[in-house]
């Protein structure tokens, strides 16, 4: 049974403007696929620890050091707009 | 010319019968005949590599040597951040985008002095198993090019195939190294995870990719993970004891070793053609003295599941940065989170958005503990399953992929056929486990089949010594025929 | 029906680390924008975050100071939301296990102590910094927002306390008596102009008694700890009021506008937050063992409620100790070093509390900027218990010296405040009245006591009021009862 989600607000939480055709078509996909991605809550994982990572390293840290920056220019050129030394953006919703 | 082992390449510079620039002009020459069917490359840096390969020049000639890739012609999967040469993760959101710094292991690979010959196609942000899913047009499989070369590294799969370059550097998240070098007839390698820093990366999903090589010869494997392989102080998953010895009896042979058949990877789904080349290789092993047994990975089946929950949710996450904001594509909007929904939905393909929206479901409110947190504890069972299985065996063998090359095409409109045939390969990278892959003959088509040999974390020394069984025992030694045409 | 306010209070405190926390790029406030990043802190595709020693250490440290449980293990987490000053679109903070845990942090109002209760101290990294341009009238230049990264992935350290806390005063003290420990430890400039220390308050009421919380409205934009204190206030009258009208209070984020004196409703960005937390991946667990804690632990300056328990010993009162402790920068040191150098604990507290405090206060300036030294502390003191200075002439004296007009010596003479201590020299004087009035002597000797003061009067008078009261009484009460 494909699962029912909610697209519009998943979409909406991703950031991804989808038209409303684009959005039921993903809706099915996603349907089936979840469906069978829910077979892993038919596994029994009793007393079983969740594993976040294959390594079973700690404590990777690095010193308080200074390293050298990026320069500004060569970082702002990949920039789709900037101005005087900033990123620019269109505005926030709460700044309109 | 072009079609050198890294190894003999290496040979022959150093006893002056070639020099680097010769091989280079090769490699850019076969690309040159090659790139129209096949579209292995995003971009060919020609300048660049014939000056790296006139530096390397100059180096022999000095007497300088700094390592096996000096003068080696190496092709880069676009996902792997070049200084100063365009990488896009073939994606239309970083179409244009010039990075400021190398990854670390490309910068492993200047040190040594090798020669950058270009960035290669992929499936966008590596998600996908054929190379379709690329914004700049699928890469062509050369041994038929009406078939996909596999993915998601089909580009370095195809250049080393096609010898438009000696190596090829990929990424393997769920087998996207090992699956399109087996579809290609190379040699394709997943190290442990944390073996290769991932610094300079593109994240798909952060806990099961790693940088690998992607070679002719399963000795040039060797040669090539000792180049790449490290601690990183840029990565904090970068492993940080010894490197082991990769070459701890490598030429031995199997006689001694326990080889693990994979009982679950067989029978419905996998091709004829596939299980018989398997079978004959497994049968040349043990006629070569191994002990062959037959193991059980229970959660295999259900792995691919909890693989296709934990690498979107953590691509759904990785993805977040391609906003419009700091590089890549712009789609303008009246207010910045329009601006950055627009861009997002212009700028990622759609098998990209399908994945952001399964992680995004798949870790949002009310829905993470039936689908995230439970796929982590299946994570946990694969793990010891695995470890169960390496009590009764050395390796774990099986077929590299259920199917040979598909056409191209066939199987762009169902993504779940395509998740599933991965299911070979996925299991190593949800345990971190090195695995490789090894040509090991054609189908009735025409089309080359890989073996599989998976190995303990950190177990590179014995999978190395079963692939090099394996090469030696199969003698795989074709060329795409198309190869004559184009040369 | 009254009314309890409950006030939970989320604090962050930027680290001054050299570097950031996932890279290093220098942390520096004065940068030209956009001079202090590199792939990691602009995530740019494929930099990984690997963190900071330091900045572990430190929050180990803040978690000890407020006697938290420290996490044998506990793991960096991406919070999820997409905003402009955030590059990675993700934060990496702390979820289920962060480093620090159940603590809490004794706060003393008004000689009372309050315990407020920690519920976690979690390591984090800062946003960059947005400006609005534009607009406004302005044709060539459309409404933009500019962003600055210097200060993206700087690490930040959130202090969260239960819903403990009771008055705006309370919040106050608290916020205040934390950022004197965050002084103490020495690891954040913790200005809160500068926004190194900030406050957001989680604000409900409920009806005198009643154990549930009611719906929860966050507070934000409190730049300094009076708008804090005032910002709460408004909160709990506007809530207050809410409620006797009979009226809902919905669970919402409110800024304060510090001009206007209120609270206002945010617009809200995408309806209710997920964040979806999981393990971040590019990062391992951080483990801190037994002995590590431990040698954090033996290396902790002294606290300031250990300190107040000092000065209580010195036979300081609790308040005083606490303004010594707590109050304006640099009164302790002053306080330390005057009493090593012998001078009464109880005198040099008595001053510095009061009429040090007093005129900092008024002249709305730093003890580091005026010339008072421990010396003069101990002269001062020296001279009122040797009788040479008056109450009131020691205080023009302590403003004198703060002014910088010279030590107090120096400053009691030259305006001639030095007083008559010198029995002698009073007893002269003290006969010259009495021999001017001889029936006001008589009448003492009597036993009617009436004429005293006024003789006293006379003393003072002929001496210009220099002569020192005390002596003056003395002698008197001696030729009395001759």
């Amino acid at each position: 049974m494909p699962i029912d989600i909610d697209i519009a607000h998943v979409a909406r939480l991703a950031r991804l403007g989808l038209s409303d055709e684009e959005l039921s078509g993903y809706q099915a996909q996603l349907g089936v696929i979840l469906d069978h991605a829910a077979r892993v809550q038919e596994f029994d994982t009793e007393g079983v620890e969740p594993t976040a990572h294959p390594l079973s390293m700690v404590n990777a840290f690095r010193p308080d050091e200074v390293r050298p920056s990026l320069d500004r220019r060569e970082v702002l050129e990949q920039s789709p707009a900037h101005e005087d030394g900033y990123f620019r953006v269109p505005p926030h919703l709460e700044t309109q | 010319m072009s079609y050198h082992s890294l190894s003999d390449a290496s040979a022959a510079l150093r006893d002056g019968s070639v020099t680097s620039r010769e091989l280079t002009d090769a490699a850019l020459d076969r690309a040159s005949k090659t790139e129209a069917e096949l579209h292995a490359y995003l971009t060919l840096d020609h300048d660049g590599a014939r000056q790296s390969a006139d530096a390397a020049d100059a180096a022999f000639a000095a007497g300088r040597d700094s390592g096996p890739f000096q003068g080696i012609p190496v092709a880069i999967k676009d996902n792997l951040v070049t200084r100063g040469i365009e990488t896009t993760a073939a994606s239309q959101i970083l179409a244009g985008y010039i990075p400021p710094y190398d990854g670390t292991a490309v910068a492993r690979l200047k040190a040594q002095g090798a020669v950058i010959t270009g960035k290669t196609n992929l499936d966008e942000f590596a998600m996908g198993s054929s190379t379709e899913n690329s914004a700049f047009g699928p890469t062509r499989n050369p041994w038929n090019t009406n078939r996909v070369p596999g993915g998601s590294s089909g580009g370095s799969a195809v250049a080393v195939a096609a010898g438009s370059a000696l190596v090829g550097l990929g990424s393997d998240t769920g087998g996207s190294i090992r699956q399109p070098a087996a579809l290609c007839g190379v040699v394709g390698m997943k190290p442990t995870y944390g073996l290769v820093s991932r610094y300079g990366l593109i994240a798909f999903a952060s806990s099961l990719d790693q940088i690998g090589p992607i070679t002719r010869t399963v000795e040039d494997s060797v040669a090539a993970l000792e180049t790449l392989a490290g601690h990183d102080p840029l990565d904090a998953t970068s492993y940080r004891g010894d490197v082991p010895d990769f070459r701890v009896g490598f030429d031995d042979g199997v006689a001694g070793l326990t080889i693990g058949v994979v009982r679950q990877l067989s029978g419905e789904g996998f091709e004829a053609g596939v299980e018989a080349a398997f079978r004959r290789t497994v049968d040349l092993l043990s006629e070569a003295g191994a002990r062959v047994v037959e193991v059980s990975l229970p959660s295999l089946d259900v792995s691919l599941s909890a693989y296709y929950l934990i690498a979107p949710a953590e691509c759904s996450a990785n993805l977040a940065r391609f906003d419009g904001v700091r590089y890549g594509l712009r789609h303008d909007g009246p207010t910045v989170e329009e601006m950055m929904t627009a861009t997002r939905a212009d700028g990622f393909g759609p098998e990209v958005i399908r994945r952001i929206l399964l992680g995004t479901y798949a870790l949002s409110a009310g829905y993470y503990d039936a689908f995230y947190g439970q796929a982590q504890k299946v994570r946990t069972k694969v793990i010891q399953d695995f470890e169960a299985a390496y009590e009764q065996a050395d390796v774990l063998v099986s077929p590299t992929a259920p199917t040979t090359a598909f056409e191209v095409g066939s199987k762009t409109q169902e993504p779940l056929s395509m998740y599933l045939s991965d299911i070979c390969t996925i299991p190593s990278n949800l345990a971190g486990d090195p695995a490789i892959s090894v040509p090991v003959g054609l189908d009735d088509a025409g089309l080359p089949i890989g073996f599989q040999v998976m190995a303990p974390a950190l177990g590179e020394a014995v999978m190395f010594r079963v692939a090099r069984a394996v090469e030696r025992a199969v003698a795989f030694e074709q060329r795409p025929p198309m190869l004559e045409v184009w040369s | 029906m009254n009314w309890e306010p409950v006030i939970g209070i989320e604090v962050h405190v930027e680290l001054k680390t050299a570097s950031k926390m996932f890279c290093g790029c220098r942390v520096d406030f004065g940068s030209e924008p956009n001079t202090n990043v590199c792939p990691v802190c602009l995530a740019l595709p494929g930099a990984l975050p690997v963190p900071n020693e330091q900045a572990i250490e430190w929050i180990v440290q803040i978690g000890l100071a407020l006697n938290c449980t420290i996490s044998p293990q506990s793991l960096f987490h991406r919070k999820n939301y997409f905003y402009a000053d955030l590059p990675k679109n993700y934060q990496i903070s702390q979820f289920d296990i962060p480093v620090c845990s159940g603590g809490f942090l004794d706060v003393v109002l008004d000689g009372e102590t309050v315990r407020v209760a920690i519920n976690r101290v979690h390591q984090e990294e800062d946003t960059g910094k947005s400006i609005h341009v534009g607009g406004g009238g302005r044709i060539h230049s459309a409404e933009a927002t500019l962003l600055d990264f210097n200060r993206a992935g700087v690490p930040l350290v959130e202090v969260v306390t239960e819903p403990d806390i009771h008055s705006p005063a309370q919040a106050r003290a608290y916020a205040q008596q934390l950022r004197s420990v965050i002084e103490t430890l020495g690891v954040s400039d913790a200005k809160l102009e500068e926004g190194s220390m900030r406050f957001d308050a989680n604000v409900s009421i409920r009806p005198q008694g009643d154990q549930e919380l009611g719906a929860k409205v966050e507070v934000k934009n409190m730049n300094s700890f009076r708008s804090l204190e005032r910002a709460l206030a408004y909160e709990i009258v506007r809530q207050t009021e809410l409620r006797e009208d009979g009226q809902r209070i919905p669970q919402e984020t409110r800024h304060w506008d510090e001009e206007a004196g209120i609270t206002q409703g945010m617009r809200s960005k995408e309806g209710s937050s997920d964040y979806r937390y999981f393990p971040e991946p590019d990062l391992v667990p951080i483990v801190v063992s037994d002995e590590q804690r431990e040698r954090i632990r033996s290396t902790l300056p002294e606290l300031p409620h250990e300190r107040r328990a000092r000065y209580v010993d010195f036979g300081l009162d609790s308040h005083a100790a606490w303004v010594l402790v707590s109050g304006e920068d640099g009164l302790a040191g002053l306080f330390e070093d005057a009493v090593g150098l012998g001078a009464d604990p109880k005198q040099v507290a008595k001053w510095l509390t009061g009429e040090t405090t007093a005129y900092l206060r008024r002249e709305d300036a730093t003890i580091e900027s005026r010339a008072l030294t421990a010396a003069h502390l101990v002269e001062m003191t020296g001279m009122l218990a040797a009788g040479k200075l008056s109450a009131s002439a020691a205080k023009e004296v302590l403003t004198g010296v703060l002014d910088g007009e010279g030590s107090p010596g120096e400053v009691a003479t030259a305006r001639d405040l030095i007083q008559m201590s010198d029995g002698a020299a009073i007893e002269v004087e003290v006969d010259a009245v009495l021999d001017s009035n001889p029936d006001a002597l008589e009448k003492i000797r009597s036993g009617d006591m009436k004429p005293f003061g006024f003789l006293v009067g006379q003393v003072m008078r002929a001496t210009s009021g220099k002569a020192d009261p005390k002596v003056v009484n003395e002698i008197l009460r001696n030729r009395a009862s001759q």
